[in-house]
């Protein structure tokens, strides 16, 4: 099923959004298109956007689920602002997208599901298929995918009620017509899941989705297609890659550069659980895991871990963070590695469990009592979380310390194609042990690392105690004020130290002019590809995105200082800004989102081209 | 295992093995010293190389414990010790793992955690000194404080319905549940034992005086005067008897036991394996006034332990899988080349 290129219109890229209600199976097909489209090969790049609610009432606004896809032929780092194309299945789910449509955009519905109490239900007092606006604005094609599905199941056995099942895979036959994509991938796909145990299903979701894309190939009308090139990929072996995966794969990469084994103990929740889910395939590797019964229980566990010599890692977001800050300090004083994960989500409290924010920064530099500094990391893509996660394992055994990584719910859930790197090209994670030979010192310090090292259970010899009550370097409990003082400063003379092995910051643009755009974490992708299509209209702007975020790289204050303005979008009320201003005494604007949906590349363009024009 | 852990021809340890420089600061006379000795007195016969042993602690009075044992150990926070056990155990299943806790740390801010601790059957032992008091704070009372309790937060008597330690562990479904007394160095030496050699979790209630906020607060019980009407030592196989001479005994009538002559023929006999929860329910209800109070060994049973089947389903898992590559690790199941 060669597309033919005749009759196509040709795109540099295409966003896509499926959306219908959570039980209509909108991230199923859309994983399928992703995963086509990888394969011709596409840059790509998704955003799955579901509801808190496992299912909503079927109809309901609440109930909408979609999944966006963005494949192009160029580089594509955001799953895009807008879509060119909406596949809504019902009511509520084009009154929950629509708006986001391009004017112009191909607009499938599912007619069949534009009942009255549907309409009703989502809040539409008429029929807007029918609406001659709607017409006009939108290239509407409106399908009765549902009955369609049915009728091309007419002579299956399956149930009414399973035929009614399969009209997901309609809507992505239809789709892969429209844009001339392969159909074999998604034919092995439900071959795999369903061929052996279920073949009826399967033959039913082949036949449905082959309907779908015959659809199109005979209707009569002549309808637009779109293709999108092969894109110029640098050569290399790639595999797709959500944040979370990567960041399992990160955690375990380090524990074996380290050769210690990884004990990922964690609680379920929103959107960190599928970390140790993920861990929990990996037990070959030696991968030991834990879920507790509280956010409180799961650090400890990982802190006993790193006690008894392994490489201790907890998982969570927002709300489980403040549960685990009391063992965070622990941590802290008694200078364990630990690797604390926070998928941040959109807070105070249970907030909007699955959407993102990048609200918890300051939490994480400051939300301790006492003096109680610790490295902090963010990854600022999918596949990035795989290097970030092995960073903070890295600065966690080296240094003798606790580590947030910082990731969120959009980079969690996203995912985007990963060049599989070659595991030389990581580096050896070295620990500090004490000597089995030498009497044993609680708070001996690598001199260059300032790393207390360890002794483990086990280690004849070198039997020690350790506690949150303050000690002196020999490992007693001291109340003297000197040397509270003394280990204060060390502490955070250790975490400083860090700063030794951080790489210089990347930039996009030269390193002085006009206006920096300084962003954290999961921003990334939205403000590159801002600055880079300005910079390609020839404005004069640079960017940075910064990984280490305690402590800051070494080189970012000369960085601000060669430029004229300083530009910093977050999503969040201006938390990096703070810092920034506060350390660097740099006037630095702040740009903030606060709706739990990420950057659009098109409002930080507009932000940027305000500044430069003032 | 990530430790070296080494099993040379151990070399013989004594009690001073596991005595610390550090100067022991509880009050004088404090319940504590005896607990201290006694468990020093022990660990030198388990066999076990010292350096095995890791005793991890929460907050409060006898949470200081880790301090006085020449052994690793971790003084943690408040109530979290089990959880701080739970990983060291399941990292290094070969470590004898201690847990020392008290009645507010172990019942009150960690009750959920010690809970989860004996459900799941973790291969450590905890011991809760239970002084019915919060002494390092000054004496408030602690949730095993009977009603009615006057402290400087109850000034006209507590209203909380207190905890009964066993009933506790039992409904956790803890393997092994015993009591000890402070006053008694040779059964609590006994006791520890028993508790080490069982496998899975060993809860040790150990009634302990505070000299200071609670002073007497086991008297009605263990007091000279009142020992042999009040306790009832428990030994396995043996018929349950008190009083001064074992003239009196415990029988069911119907699902309630009752105080009867040591010579009735239906006097029960002390099964701690016996399958049924009910008999070890009746043991730990038996309090003042109406029974005397248990002392020893109330339940021992079997169920595999939690570290143990953690460990197995790694190397199930290896066994079938192989030890994992970086190929495996970094490829999985899906990739595809871009020439």
């Amino acid at each position: 099923m060669t597309p033919a290129t005749r009759g196509f219109r040709e795109m540099k890229s295409v966003v896509v959004r499926f959306a219908g209600d959570s039980g209509d199976g909108m991230q199923i097909v859309g994983e399928r298109f992703t995963d086509t489209s990888v394969t011709v090969p596409n840059a790509i790049a998704t955003f799955p956007d579901f509801p808190a609610e496992i299912r909503a009432p079927v109809g309901t606004i609440a109930g909408v689920s979609a999944f966006q896809v963005h494949f192009g032929s160029q580089t594509v780092l955001t799953p895009g602002d807008e879509p060119d194309s909406l596949v809504a299945m019902n009511p509520a789910a084009l009154a929950v997208h629509l708006g986001d449509l391009a004017e112009g955009g191909l607009l499938i519905a599912n007619s069949a599901a534009f009942t009255e109490e549907n309409l009703k239900m989502a809040g539409y007092g008429s029929n807007p298929l029918e609406d001659p606006e709607l017409q006009k604005k939108y290239d509407l094609l409106s399908l009765d995918i549902t009955g369609l599905a049915v009728e091309a199941l007419k002579d299956s056995s399956l149930s009414h009620r399973d035929k009614l099942r399969t009209k997901n895979f309609f809507a992505l036959g239809f789709t892969y017509w429209v844009y001339g994509r392969p159909l074999e991938p998604t034919i092995q796909f439900i071959n795999d899941k369903w061929a052996k145990k279920l073949p009826d299903v399967a033959d039913a979701n082949i036949r449905v989705l082959k309907a779908g894309y015959f659809l199109g190939e005979t209707m009569e009308t002549t309808r637009n297609r779109y293709m999108v090139a092969r894109a110029e990929v640098e050569p290399g072996t790639y595999r797709k890659i959500s944040g979370n995966d990567a960041i399992a794969l990160g955690l375990i990469a380090g524990a074996k550069k380290a050769g210690r084994e990884l004990l990922f103990s964690g609680y379920p929740i929103t959107p960190a659980s599928s970390i140790l889910e993920a861990l929990a395939g990996f037990k070959h590797y030696g991968v030991k895991t834990v879920q507790a019964e509280d956010e409180i229980a799961a650090i400890g566990v990982a802190l006993g871990a790193s006690f008894a010599g392994q490489i201790g890692v907890t998982g969570t977001s927002g709300p489980g963070m403040c549960l685990k800050s009391e063992f965070i300090g622990l941590a802290t004083s008694t200078e364990l590695p630990l690797v604390i994960v926070n998928v941040q989500r959109g807070g105070p409290s249970t907030g909007l469990p699955t959407k993102t924010e990048q609200s918890d920064l300051l939490q994480a530099l400051y939300g301790r009592h006492g003096e109680s500094p610790l490295p902090v990391v963010a990854a600022n893509s999918p596949s990035d979380c795989f290097r970030a996660a092995f960073e903070a394992v890295r600065i966690a055994l080296e240094y003798s310390t606790p580590v947030i990584l910082l990731s969120d719910g959009y980079l969690a859930n996203g995912s985007e194609p990963w060049k599989i790197p070659d595991e030389s090209s990581l580096p050896e994670i070295h620990k500090p042990f004490a000597d089995p030979s030498q009497p044993y010192v609680t708070f001996a310090r690598d001199p260059e690392t300032l790393a207390r090292t360890q002794a483990i259970p086990g280690q004849p010899g070198l039997e020690h105690r350790i506690g949150g009550l303050e000690k002196n370097e020999k490992g007693g409990i001291s109340y003297e004020p000197e040397n509270h003082a003394e280990m204060t400063r060390l502490r955070a003379a250790k975490v400083a130290a860090v700063a030794k092995s951080i790489p210089p910051l990347n930039v996009t643009g030269e390193r002085t002019g006009k206006l920096l755009v300084v962003g954290w974490g999961g921003t990334h992708g939205a403000i590159t590809s801002a600055v880079a299509s300005l910079r390609a209209e020839g404005y004069e702007v640079s960017s940075t995105n910064i990984r280490y975020l305690n402590p800051l790289p070494p080189d970012l204050g000369a960085l601000l200082a060669g430029f004229d303005k300083v530009l910093v979008p977050e999503l969040n009320s201006g938390q990096l800004a703070l810092i920034l201003r506060a350390r660097y005494l740099v006037d630095a604007v702040s740009m903030n989102k606060i709706m739990g949906r990420p950057f659009r590349v098109n409002e930080l363009r507009e932000r940027i081209l305000q500044l430069l024009n003032d | 295992m990530a430790t070296e852990t080494q099993t040379p021809a151990a070399p013989a340890l004594s009690r001073k093995d596991f005595v610390t420089p550090n100067d022991v600061r509880w009050c004088p006379g404090c319940g504590d010293y005896a607990i201290l000795n006694s468990l020093q007195r022990t660990l030198p016969e388990l066999g076990v190389p010292r350096e095995n042993f890791v005793i991890i602690s929460g907050i409060g009075c006898s949470s200081r414990f880790p301090y006085y044992m020449q052994t690793y150990g971790f003084h943690t926070i408040h109530g979290r010790a089990p959880t701080v056990a739970t990983g060291v155990k399941v990292a290094n299943p070969d470590l004898s793992v201690w847990l020392v806790t008290g009645d507010g740390d172990g019942l009150s801010i960690g009750g959920t955690h010690l809970l989860h601790l004996l459900r799941r059957n973790l291969d450590v032992t905890v011991l809760l000194f239970n002084n019915r008091i919060y002494g390092l704070t000054k004496g408030q009372y602690s949730p095993t404080s009977p009603e009615g309790t006057r402290t400087k937060t109850t000034p006209g008597g507590s209203v909380d319905h207190p905890i009964n330690p066993l009933l506790f562990a039992l409904g956790a479904e803890a393997t092994f549940i015993a009591r000890t007394l402070d006053n008694n160095p040779k059964h609590m030496v006994e006791t520890f034992k028993a508790a080490h050699e069982h496998k899975g979790v060993s809860f040790v209630e150990i009634f302990q005086n505070c000299v200071i906020f609670n002073d007497g607060a086991w008297d009605a019980v263990y007091a000279k005067e009142n020992r042999n009407e009040q306790m009832l030592f428990l030994e396995a196989g043996k018929p349950l008897l008190f009083g001064k001479d074992k003239q009196k005994g415990i029988r069911l009538n119907g699902l309630t036991p009752e105080i009867c002559d040591a010579t009735a023929p239906d006097v029960l006999i002390h099964q701690p394996d016996h399958a049924s929860p009910l008999y070890s329910q009746m043991l730990a209800n038996m309090t003042l006034p109406d029974f005397p109070t248990p002392v020893g060994v109330v339940r021992s049973i079997q169920r595999p332990s939690y570290e143990q089947q953690i460990h197995g389903q790694v190397l199930a898992a290896q066994e079938k899988l192989g030890g994992g590559t970086w190929q495996e690790l970094l490829h999985g199941s899906s990739t595809w080349t871009v020439e």
